[in-house]
């Protein structure tokens, strides 16, 4: 067009970014690439082609990663772990700083490489991806600095393995490299197959930074090179991904002690309130579902629109789609990039073209002729009950459906499996802060959306996974408590025969709902002392009774609700309480271990209540310092419902130690009795009978840790498990958890010195950081 | 009249749009308006890396701006001799020599903007161009003269020749959400300009907030306003990216309810060839192409052409250039 037509038609036309430099360094390369082990490059091997997904032509080929390489490079992150951790945090931190500043200086040929390999638009790659890159390093290298005064009590897993996708290529990496390598861990990385470019000119400027050989480890090649490294002799997986792949994981790595953290899928709700700002509300939505071709995990993919608004809402949404542009990432003047890869774009079409349900609308936009692409699209008045109000797609694909109240927004915005992030719109302050804590999401953007930052944790609730990433709660990831543990043995209860000393029977039932009920089962069991005396009987609880427990403590959710003031006089009215009739406690604990430590153990016990009571309405959240005008604010929510099965040793302070920071952080909990020696906790319960401890808060069940322990483990209303149990049970815990994800914390067949006070650790069991971003202004 | 009324050519919106009758009040809507700021700043803020216009499209691009220029003069020591040099500059805004090069023809920027008393020496250099004669009124900057002063001021110009009439809004009945006022006024100001087309200028930088921004600008539009702009250039925030976005959006919203264009005039502050562009992809996004014409959009300012007839002669060229290239307005 010449200049004077185009002065009529006022058309954008083409505003391409060069990939020369990119090419060139790909050809610097041989284009061929090996894995990075042990601080350098290994000769390039079989392996697979690497595509630019908008064009199909090839950019490089990329070596499968055999068993051998996997250890190889396993073996070369152990042998520089010692010391790397031996650096200390300052001497880590210049590593660190030295990386972000590489990643600067080099931050637009990481940006049309990563545009180039993933088919994100070169905006995105340039203003987004690489930026948020280059921060995550900084923000770490400053939390190693801080780390030797700041964190005194923990120390560095060892190796992790990391596994990430290709959605975000360079900005996953630097998400997992940099707090691992900053607490002192050493890593096995494995970028996705589609896209491993990025971390390969990575594991380059790693080089360039002189970082210590085998600290990063570089490993490429498709999910079978996964499966090797969660299987590899590794101390942590921290794997990003889809929730299928990471229920796999959670599987294969039950009971090995292996740390895991998993930021999985999603289907997060978009809230559009009628007194939104409804334009802004739509230029979000932009950035929500059309931001990296939808190919994003929190992405706010299920719209939910006011019912009195919807129609217009949707008929500005519908005319802001006509704006788009999609095409040449590589073009600045473009919205919507390429699919990665052709496998994806077929997933998508199916999952479209599978459903009947509500009004399609693709704008009539121009599409380009070749590569891998897929329009902007609505899908408009779908139900909770269509399948893709509830699958996540991965693609420009949003749907949407109506509420009438906030109440029914909520509602309808948990009504699902994951809970990654959640986004909400209104002009009041009263509705959106209320609002946005009744959300099951890890992140919760106000009047914005998928705002990022390192200093703002980022992670999932339900099947969205658990751990975060970024802030200081995203350190417990890489990081754990200095203390020593020695192999816990079977504690075996006393056999014995004869008839009770007291003719009186008591009989110790379960204690559910408030109640104190018999077992389902019908079934009791004989409880011995040392010298063989009957001490009592205990009811064996069954599937069922486990079934009634959760129901119990699932219906007693506005315990959530209550002030930290309140469940602290509860905590401090149970210690009271238990104080009076410490003797009668101290008695039965001694008759049932055939030892002395019973007047100790309920002392203790005691100490833990109040410890809890103090922190109830002290555990506080955060504010971060991200950078908006605006807060990102760090709270810390209950987890839910957790399970637990108590310690076998210390019959009372086991349980007290597992309850009492639990319900001081608004959980409900079912507590399974130490199993040889269960009747101080059926003693207990009459103690919360008498303390204002509102029904299903706290319920108790006894029999075999076993039997318990399963249905416990599958159940999909529960949401923590956890295990003290001297019963070898924390590979079938995990494994049964990963039906929902549960979150789980098992002492692998070790022990718990429960004469110190962990209240801490149990704080954060107890609690997950939910990152709420309120940015401001008027 | 006859000849003038022959000279009016796409410049003014009345002759190709049908033009803005205005509506009854409507406070339910005004009460609606919401505008949140950080939003709008983060739109603002991301636009210009989200579109880009390059070569030849760039050139056409900036040629567009040129014609959308009301070049603009109000200072106190203005005369007819420099109001002359202005309208000169109006009619040829870039050598003809680089408009040969890129082979377009019939550029001359979108209107000159005068004060009254500098309408006649305006109108005479402007004979025969096409180009149209617009005039600040109603007690510019402040707008705080009497009343049937303000009146008569605009009648005055529209007698003078001026055929558009830049009216300043009483900031004050936003500022105490007096809509009844502030709608009455501006009826009053566009029954006072008869065939004239009429801006209204909010004062932007005056009025507190973007909710107040954009509930001004509907109050305008319902009072029959032909435009509305931004500023006086004499506040000390005059346009800016966030408060066009909430402007043009009022704009959008006010075409979608009743079918009628309303243009849209951000003034002061905006000097660079770059950020004109950044102004013109934001207009063609939030409203669309129809609006990148001289009837419905209008750059107020004085500096910004220096600066595009030398990115022109860069991309003729390809050498930077020097501002005494160029001829002097």
């Amino acid at each position: 067009m010449t200049v004077k037509e185009i002065f009529e038609t006022m058309d954008y036309g083409p505003a391409p970014e060069s990939a020369v430099e990119a090419l060139a360094w790909l050809v610097d390369q041989g284009d061929r690439f090996g894995h990075f082990i042990n601080g350098a490059f290994t000769p390039p091997g079989d392996g697979f082609d690497s595509r630019n997904p908008a064009t199909g032509e090839v950019l490089a080929t990329l070596t499968q990663a055999s068993q051998a390489d996997v250890e190889s490079a396993v073996s070369a992150a152990r042998k520089a772990q010692p010391k790397w951790q031996a650096l200390g945090g300052a001497g880590r931190a210049k590593y660190l700083y030295a990386l972000a500043r590489l990643l600067q200086k080099h931050s637009r040929l990481f940006a049309v490489l990563e545009s180039l390999d993933n088919g994100k638009p070169i905006r995105e790659a340039r203003d987004v991806d690489i930026p948020l890159a280059q921060r995550h390093f900084y923000y770490h290298a400053g939390m190693a600095q801080l780390m030797d005064s700041e964190l005194p009590d923990v120390q560095a897993l060892g190796v992790c393995g990391q596994i990430i996708p290709w959605n975000f290529p360079l900005l996953m990496l630097s998400w997992k490299i940099a707090p691992a390598l900053a607490m002192g861990n050493t890593v096995v990385l494995k970028p996705a197959e589609y896209t491993s470019l990025t971390a390969l000119l990575f594991a380059d400027i790693c080089q360039q930074a002189g970082l210590p050989a085998g600290v990063v480890n570089i490993v490429t090649g498709d999910g079978a090179v996964g499966e090797m490294i969660v299987a590899a002799e590794v101390d942590k997986i921290a794997f990003t991904g889809s929730t299928s792949v990471g229920r796999r994981i959670r599987e294969a790595t039950a009971g090995s002690g292996k740390g895991l953290t998993l930021e999985l899928g999603g289907k997060s709700p978009y809230i559009v309130f009628d007194d939104a700002d409804l334009d802004s509300a739509i230029e979000g939505l932009v950035d929500a579902i059309w931001f990296n071709q939808g190919q994003v995990c929190c992405a706010g993919s299920r719209l939910l629109v006011q019912e009195g608004i919807s129609e217009v809402f949707h008929a500005k949404l519908r005319a802001r789609m006509d704006k788009l542009r999609i095409g040449n990432p590589l073009d600045k003047c473009i919205d919507v990039g390429a699919i990665v890869d052709p496998v994806q774009l077929e997933t998508i079409s199916a999952l479209v073209a599978a459903n009947t349900a509500g009004e399609m609308y693709q704008p009539q936009i121009q599409m380009p002729e070749t590569g891998c692409f897929y329009p902007p699209t609505l899908i408009e008045g779908l139900t909770p009950s269509d399948t893709l109000m509830q699958e996540e797609i991965f693609g420009p694909v949003l749907v949407s459906s109506t509420f009438r109240t906030p109440a029914e927004a909520v509602e309808m915005a948990n009504n699902s499996r994951y809970g990654l992030a959640a986004t909400l719109w209104s002009e009041n302050i009263n509705l959106a802060l209320d609002i946005a804590p009744k959300l099951v999401a890890g992140v919760v953007w106000i009047n914005g959306t998928n705002m990022f930052d390192a200093a703002a944790g980022f992670g999932g609730m339900r099947e969205s996974g658990f751990g975060r990433e970024g802030g200081w709660e995203g350190l417990g990831a890489y990081t754990k408590p200095i203390a020593k543990a020695k192999p816990l043995a079977l504690i075996e209860p006393f056999k014995g025969e004869g008839a009770a000393v007291d003719p009186l029977d008591r009989t110790a039932k379960i204690y559910v709902g408030g109640k104190q009920a018999r077992p389902d089962s019908g079934y009791s069991q004989a409880i011995y002392g040392k010298s063989g005396a009957l001490l009592g009987q205990v009811g064996l609880a069954s599937r069922k009774d486990v079934r009634n427990a959760v129901e119990a403590a699932s219906g007693a959710k506005s315990w959530a609700k209550t002030t930290g003031h309140l469940r602290a006089q509860i905590l401090y009215y149970i210690g009271e309480n238990l104080s009076a009739r410490a003797a009668e406690f101290a008695q039965r604990i001694d008759a049932m271990t055939g030892e002395k430590g019973g007047k100790a153990e309920v002392e203790t016990s005691i100490q833990r209540l109040f410890t809890a009571a103090a922190w109830a309405d002290k555990y506080d959240g955060q504010l971060h310092n991200v950078p908006i005008r605006g807060v990102a604010l760090a709270m810390k929510e209950p987890t839910g419902v957790i399970g637990a099965l108590c310690a076998d040793e210390a019959p009372l302070l086991g349980l007290v130690s597992v309850m009492a920071p639990a319900i001081a952080m608004g959980n409900r909990v079912v507590l399974a009795a130490s199993q040889p020696f269960p009747l101080a906790a059926t003693d207990f319960y009459q103690v919360l009978d008498t303390s204002d401890v509102p029904a299903g808060v706290v319920n108790i069940l006894t029999g075999s840790h076993t039997d318990i322990a399963k249905p416990l483990a599958m159940h999909l209303n529960v949401d923590a498990l956890w295990s003290f149990s001297s019963s070898p049970l924390s590979a079938s815990i995990e494994t049964a958890s990963a039906g929902n994800l549960k979150r789980t914390w098992v002492n692998n067949g070790q022990t718990t010195d429960w004469s110190q006070d962990h209240s801490k650790r149990f704080l954060q069991a107890a609690t997950e950081v939910k990152n709420t971003w309120v940015p401001y202004g008027e | 009249m006859d000849s003038q009324t022959a000279e009016r050519t796409a410049q003014s919106p009345q002759v190709t749009e049908p033009r803005n009758p205005g509506m009854a009040l409507d406070l339910d809507w005004v009460a609606g308006v919401q505008a949140n700021t950080s939003a709008i700043e983060r739109r603002a803020a991301s636009l210009p890396g989200r579109r880009s216009v390059k070569k030849d499209y760039q050139a056409a691009w900036l040629l567009k701006a040129i014609t959308l220029i009301d070049l603009t003069t109000l200072s106190g020591d203005d005369t007819a001799g420099r109001v002359r040099r202005l309208c000169a500059k109006a009619r040829q805004p870039v050598r003809a020599d680089l408009l040969d090069a890129l082979g377009v023809d019939g550029i001359t920027t979108g209107a000159v903007c005068v004060y009254h008393d500098m309408i006649a020496p305006a109108v005479q250099a402007l004979q025969g161009s096409g180009i149209p004669v617009a005039a600040v009124s109603t007690g510019f900057p402040a707008g705080l003269s009497p009343f049937h002063l303000r009146l008569a001021e605009i009648e005055e110009s529209v007698k003078a020749g001026a055929q558009e009439i830049d009216i300043v809004i009483s900031r004050r009945h936003v500022l105490t959400q007096n809509w009844q006022a502030l709608y009455d006024e501006m009826k009053a100001f566009r029954a006072a300009c008869g065939e004239a087309h009429v801006k209204a200028i909010l004062a932007t930088g005056e009025l507190g907030t973007l909710r107040n921004v954009a509930r001004a600008s509907l109050i305008c539009m319902m009072a029959g306003a032909d435009f509305i702009k931004t500023s006086t250039g004499k506040e000390s925030t005059n346009a800016t990216l966030p408060v066009s976005l909430v402007m043009i959006r009022a704009i959008r919203d006010y075409y979608d309810r009743t079918g009628y264009r309303i243009g849209y005039k951000p003034a002061g502050g905006i000097s660079k060839a770059k950020d004109s562009l950044v102004y013109l992809s934001l207009i063609k996004e939030e409203l669309g192409t129809r609006w990148l014409m001289p009837d419905l959009f209008r750059f107020g300012a004085s500096s910004l052409l220096g600066d595009i007839e030398r990115q022109l002669e860069h991309h003729v060229t390809g050498a930077y250039s020097a501002g005494y290239r160029h001829p002097m307005a």
